[in-house]
């Protein structure tokens, strides 16, 4: 029973996982740009919602829906008038000029909210948990799992089944083509960025009511991001998200065997993956 | 008032003249064919006309406006259509998505307004019983067809047909000639680069002869193809 109990509780934690990962696959997906600042992003809008709970007393998931515009509007700033000017034949720009956000980010963060660790309350849904016949879960996974899911099936919908969509798509296949079709890269890029930081605010948001954030906790977060995608395949959303799960999985499992290999469990999976299967479990994209 | 107008353009490559002193005009409904040995700057004059390439002197007026600065864009939402000699669909749409696409942003529509004619263009080009393959599954022949469904969906009051004709059979040729042909009845002028020589004297009015990024010769097709500076460059005899 409790192996059982182990996998499920490493099922769920991916669910988070992916939460972390389907914005840097977004954004990589249409635009060929590794954002090394994701993890940073994550943690600002994490504190983005820390200061709306506790500034207008609202409840955290409410407070999420209020910074959920507000950092599509910083993402669609920050592609259109930053990382734009970054892409091009040459790989090397945008990595640097991400890395650097990324240091700005977590000193920002360092000075306006100090190290300390923060933590956004959820009251009564923080202990709260689910009977399964012996098998307990954990509310707060549970809803973190499930609007994982909920994610990528709204990305799914808007990439195949909207005009925008589709824009994305032409555009991720042959920029010169796009533009002669009448499509704006540029701004088709910002919106893409845009959305990438609605789905970083709802993973913030669960970041921030599961464990405990500091300033300096971005990279780590982009080092999950990053596994989960290149385990799942470039390119499937679907493939991001089981690509959370093996990495959950494999965590709690260390995790089971002795508390400190946790995290040498999920890096472990990750290169096995990488020795056996480089291309990811599910791949897409031939490129 | 000419539907496009090249006054004077220039281009070079480094050393390599690909267009010097170009100027000709396109009336409105006009079909326009444009012949040249290879390396003549056929191509090159495409990329001119469409933005791809920025001019290095002389002026390109599209419909009335000088374009000569604007984006590839701009130029495609003002109405200009184009296809490429090696077709480069959008592989991992499909074949309808790639006409949605085109028409969505090209002309500007809401995609609800455009799925009719999309189907339309699809049932004109020979491509509807293909149109929820994925564009990567195309033939060569449904390539070429696909570049032009493409370019039409964008809504064009000038198509720019690079070699689309070329490489494929008599049958498949003719079928295409066809199309191009009730397009071009339906008021859309039409620049045709084409070595297929035939499929070109089918549908256009006047034929321009280019050579070393200059323009050797422009006029009815019969007068062109019996001047002998234009046999003797192009056919590479001498008469």
């Amino acid at each position: 029973m409790s192996f059982i109990d182990t996998l499920l509780q490493g099922i769920l934690l991916g669910g988070l996982y992916a939460l972390f990962a389907a914005g840097l696959s977004l954004v990589f997906g249409i635009m060929r740009l590794v954002n090394l600042a994701h993890g940073d992003l994550i943690v600002l809008a994490a504190f983005l919602i820390l200061l709306i709970v506790s500034t207008l007393g609202l409840d955290p998931f409410l407070a999420a829906v209020v910074a959920a515009p507000l950092m599509f509007g910083l993402g669609w700033l920050l592609q259109y008038y930053l990382l734009n000017r970054t892409l091009g034949k040459d790989i090397l720009p945008p990595l640097l000029v991400t890395f650097g956000l990324s240091i700005v980010i977590q000193n920002g963060l360092l000075e306006s909210f100090t190290a300390d660790s923060r933590r956004i309350s959820a009251n009564a849904m923080e202990t709260a948990s689910v009977d399964f016949g012996g098998i307990s879960a954990g509310v707060m996974p549970l809803v973190t799992f499930v609007s994982s899911v909920l994610v990528i099936v709204a990305l799914n919908q808007l990439i195949y089944r909207t005009s925008l969509g589709r824009a994305f798509r032409a555009t991720s296949d042959d920029v010169v083509t796009a533009t002669l079709m009448g499509i704006r890269p540029n701004s088709i890029f910002a919106i893409a960025t845009g959305t990438a930081m609605m789905i970083v605010t709802v993973a913030a948001l669960y970041l921030g009511m599961r464990a405990n954030f500091d300033p300096t906790a971005g990279p780590a977060r982009l080092i999950y991001a990053f596994e989960a995608v290149i385990i799942g395949g470039l390119g499937s959303l679907w493939g991001t998200l089981a690509g959370g799960i093996i990495l959950g999985v494999a965590q709690t499992v260390g995790a089971a065997i002795n508390p400190e290999w946790q995290i040498l469990a999920g890096h472990i999976a990750f290169l096995l993956v990488l020795l056996f299967r480089p291309r990811g479990l599910f791949p897409r994209a031939m490129d | 008032m000419p539907i496009l107008e090249l006054t004077a353009v220039s281009k070079s490559f480094g050393a390599l003249v690909v267009a010097e002193d170009i100027g000709f005009s396109v009336e409105p409904g006009e079909a326009l064919g444009i012949i040249g040995p290879n390396g003549a700057g056929k191509s090159t004059l495409f990329n001119l006309i469409n933005g791809n390439y920025p001019v290095a002197s002389g002026t390109i007026c599209f419909d009335g406006r000088d374009v000569t600065h604007q984006p590839p864009m701009q130029r495609c939402l003002s109405g200009m259509g184009r296809t490429f000699q090696i077709p480069q669909p959008f592989e991992r749409l499909t074949v309808f998505e790639n006409l949605l696409v085109a028409a969505a942003f090209g002309a500007q529509e809401k995609e609800s307004q455009v799925t009719d004619l999309c189907a339309d263009i699809l049932v004109e080009t020979g491509l509807i019983a293909k149109a929820n393959r994925p564009a990567s599954a195309l033939t060569l022949l449904e390539r070429k067809r696909m570049e032009l469904a493409r370019a039409l969906a964008t809504q064009p009051k000038l198509l720019l047909l690079d070699e689309i004709a070329g490489g494929l059979t008599e049958g498949e040729c003719r079928q295409l000639v066809a199309t191009i042909k009730r397009v071009h009845q339906r008021g859309v002028a039409v620049i045709w680069i084409e070595h297929v020589l035939h499929a070109l004297t089918a549908v256009v009015e006047r034929i321009l002869v280019l050579n070393f990024g200059r323009v050797i010769g422009i006029g009815d097709p019969e007068t062109i193809m019996a001047s002998s500076v234009v046999r003797e460059i192009y056919l590479g005899m001498e008469v």
